[in-house]
């Protein structure tokens, strides 16, 4: 362009202000309504899976009765008279859970301390993509891992322990899980600002106590939310309790043993030939809904946690 | 800490001995010859300076002369910068902070440092007292509640808060805060407390109300203050070090470096003709 003169630029301006229905004008106009829509299409997906769960759970709560499904313990669908009691399926997964964060939470915020107190910018540097690399990991190919290489160097250790069991998967879930913990409370920690950490080493505290003193409870809002949210992954976790965990629905806590979790237990009947209509069809939707219903507390439980104490500072 | 350290001690260690009573006018801190580098910076130059016990020294001089450098060298908070080298001898009390046996830990337990931006730690107002003592062993809570109120009255802000000790600190208002800062210093009796620009960020009442702790401090601390205003370094302080390019222009008592500067540029910058 020519160099105009300072009155000409403003008159350009003004020109192209007068046109309505310019370009720019028009993509004003539409893109709010693309954007809503795309949102949107996310807020219609979730409706649909509750109204489905919700529904389906509905047929299956005709025939068994809400007493049954929550008061009785045993779980035998298949059987000619079938049971329907969750608490094997629950014991089971909570089984899982416990063990998984036994492994994921000193883990993780052990990696997530030193992550953000002792590591250079450098080992930084190295270790988070290493990390994320591990949560990318497929959950099958953790499954695998659990049944091929953790269980028989668990059965060397532990002699007369099942080859499905508990422990393993839970081990693995653990294992899954501890990018996720390390890394959210990574970010909790480092964004604790640098002059609250230097008015406690001019108190004269070693790092290691401004790291579990200071830091660590000025981060503790993140640091639950990530065990809450672990908690939540661990609990939804299916492929690798498939695998490795065997389908067994005993309401027993020895990790030692076969377990089935609610997961597993969908899984085994979505892939079998229970026919559609069948009570046995339906209950996978009720197990679904109470799945959905413990994540879903989960979840908000964790975002509650982050927003009533979160710190300021 | 990757920070090397050149010690030229011997003659200097040993003229004072540790641990005795001192009189009220023996050197808490005497610097000589250090000299700091930022990577390739030198940011201080051939510092010389013996600063008494129980006086009050004020730091002057215009932003980036060096004077936060030379505060946080004291208590060797500095090296917390992974570039910083430093070379020459500061000796606390006759001992080389430098030594190597020196515990960093240790050092500041006994110079406590009051910063330019209020720093209390997201706990109550009472935890943020008793954190010093707590990390230094002390665990009875009778002993722990004697030395909170003792410190915040000590800071002159308990009567504001003892009513709510239990609270959040960032609930406290800015001089409020500055104010904890200091009470929390002072739970761990320090002898030194260094104080970078302890007013920069508070409104003129609250200064005042720092400035009148500092006067009030005096007598059982030696304080070390930067400050950024000439009227605060001439209303609190006896001594006065005037800062320029990293280098100790003048040092002398307060009076005289406000009335009758030797330096031509340290009544340059007094008078206000820079900086
Ligand atoms: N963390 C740092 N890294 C590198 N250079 C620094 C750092 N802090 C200060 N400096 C440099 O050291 C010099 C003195 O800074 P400072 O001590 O903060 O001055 P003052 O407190 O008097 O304003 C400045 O030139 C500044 O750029
Ligand atoms: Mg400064």
């Amino acid at each position: 362009m020519n160099s105009s003169s300072k009155g000409s630029v403003r008159e350009l301006i003004q020109q192209n202000r007068k046109q309505k229905f310019s370009m720019k004008n028009i993509m004003e106009r539409i893109m709010p309504i693309v954007l809503f829509l795309c949102a949107f299409v996310s807020v219609v997906t979730t409706i649909g899976i509750i109204l489905t769960l919700v529904i389906e759970t509905e047929h299956f709560f005709e025939v068994v009765s809400i007493k049954e499904f929550f008061g009785s313990t045993s779980w035998y669908p298949l059987n000619s008279q079938p049971e329907y009691g969750i608490w094997p399926l629950v014991v089971g997964t909570l089984e899982i859970t416990v063990i998984a964060m036994l492994v994921a939470v000193p883990i993780g915020l052990t990696s997530a301390i030193y992550l953000s107190e002792y590591a250079s910018e450098r080992a930084r540097r190295v270790l988070k993509p290493i990390l994320e690399v591990l949560a990318g990991v497929p959950t099958i190919v953790f499954g695998f891992f659990a049944l091929t290489f953790v269980t028989p160097l668990l059965v060397k250790l532990i002699p007369g322990l099942a080859i499905y069991n508990a422990l393993s998967p839970g081990i693995v879930v653990g294992i899954m899980i501890i990018p996720m913990i390390a890394s959210i409370s990574e970010d909790a920690m480092s964004s604790v600002p640098k002059k609250i950490r230097d008015g406690a080493l001019a108190l004269g505290s070693t790092r290691l106590e401004v790291a579990l003193k200071v830091v660590v409870p000025a981060a503790l809002s993140g640091i639950i939310a990530s065990i809450v949210l672990g908690m939540s992954r661990a609990i939804g976790e299916t492929m690798i309790v498939t695998i490795a965990g065997g389908s067994n629905p005993t309401a027993t806590v020895n990790p030692l043993e076969p377990v089935q979790t609610m997961t597993a237990y969908i899984v085994q009947v979505a892939l079998g030939d229970a026919g559609y209509g069948t009570v046995e069809y339906y209950s996978i939707y009720a197990v679904g809904t109470l799945l959905f219903v413990f994540t879903l507390v989960m979840n908000l439980l964790a975002n509650w946690i982050t927003r009533r104490f979160r710190e300021e500072y | 800490m990757d920070t090397k350290l050149t010690t030229k001690t011997a003659e200097k260690e040993g003229a004072t001995i540790m641990n005795q009573p001192v009189a009220a006018q023996d050197s808490v801190y005497r610097v000589d010859n250090l000299n700091l580098w930022y990577g390739d910076d030198h940011a201080l130059k051939d510092v010389n300076l013996d600063i008494k016990q129980n006086e009050v020294t004020a730091i002057i001089g215009p932003s980036g002369c060096g004077k936060s450098t030379f505060i946080k060298t004291l208590n060797r908070m500095v090296e917390l910068v992974p570039i910083v080298r430093t070379n020459g001898v500061i000796e606390y009390n006759g001992r080389n902070i430098f030594d190597k046996e020196y515990e960093v830990e240790e050092l500041r337990t006994s110079v406590g440092m009051v910063f330019q931006q209020p720093n209390p730690f997201p706990k109550s107002i009472y935890d943020n007292i008793a954190y010093g003592p707590r990390v230094h062993g002390v665990k009875n809570k009778k002993i722990l509640d004697e030395i909170v109120e003792r410190s915040l009255r000590g800071a002159a802000i308990w009567d504001e808060v003892k009513d709510r000790l239990n609270e959040n600190a960032y609930g406290l208002s800015g001089g409020q805060q500055q104010r904890l800062c200091i009470a929390r210093c002072l739970a761990i009796e320090p002898d030194v407390i260094l104080m970078d620009e302890p007013t920069s960020a508070l409104d003129p009442i609250s200064t005042l109300k720092v400035e009148e702790l500092v006067q009030d401090l005096k007598k059982d601390y030696s304080i070390i203050i930067v400050t950024h205003n000439m009227q605060q370094a001439a209303r609190v302080s006896d001594k006065t070090a005037f800062f320029l390019n990293g280098e100790v222009v003048e040092f002398d008592q307060t009076d005289r470096i406000f009335s009758n500067p030797s330096d031509k540029r340290t009544e340059d910058y007094i008078s206000g003709r820079f900086g």
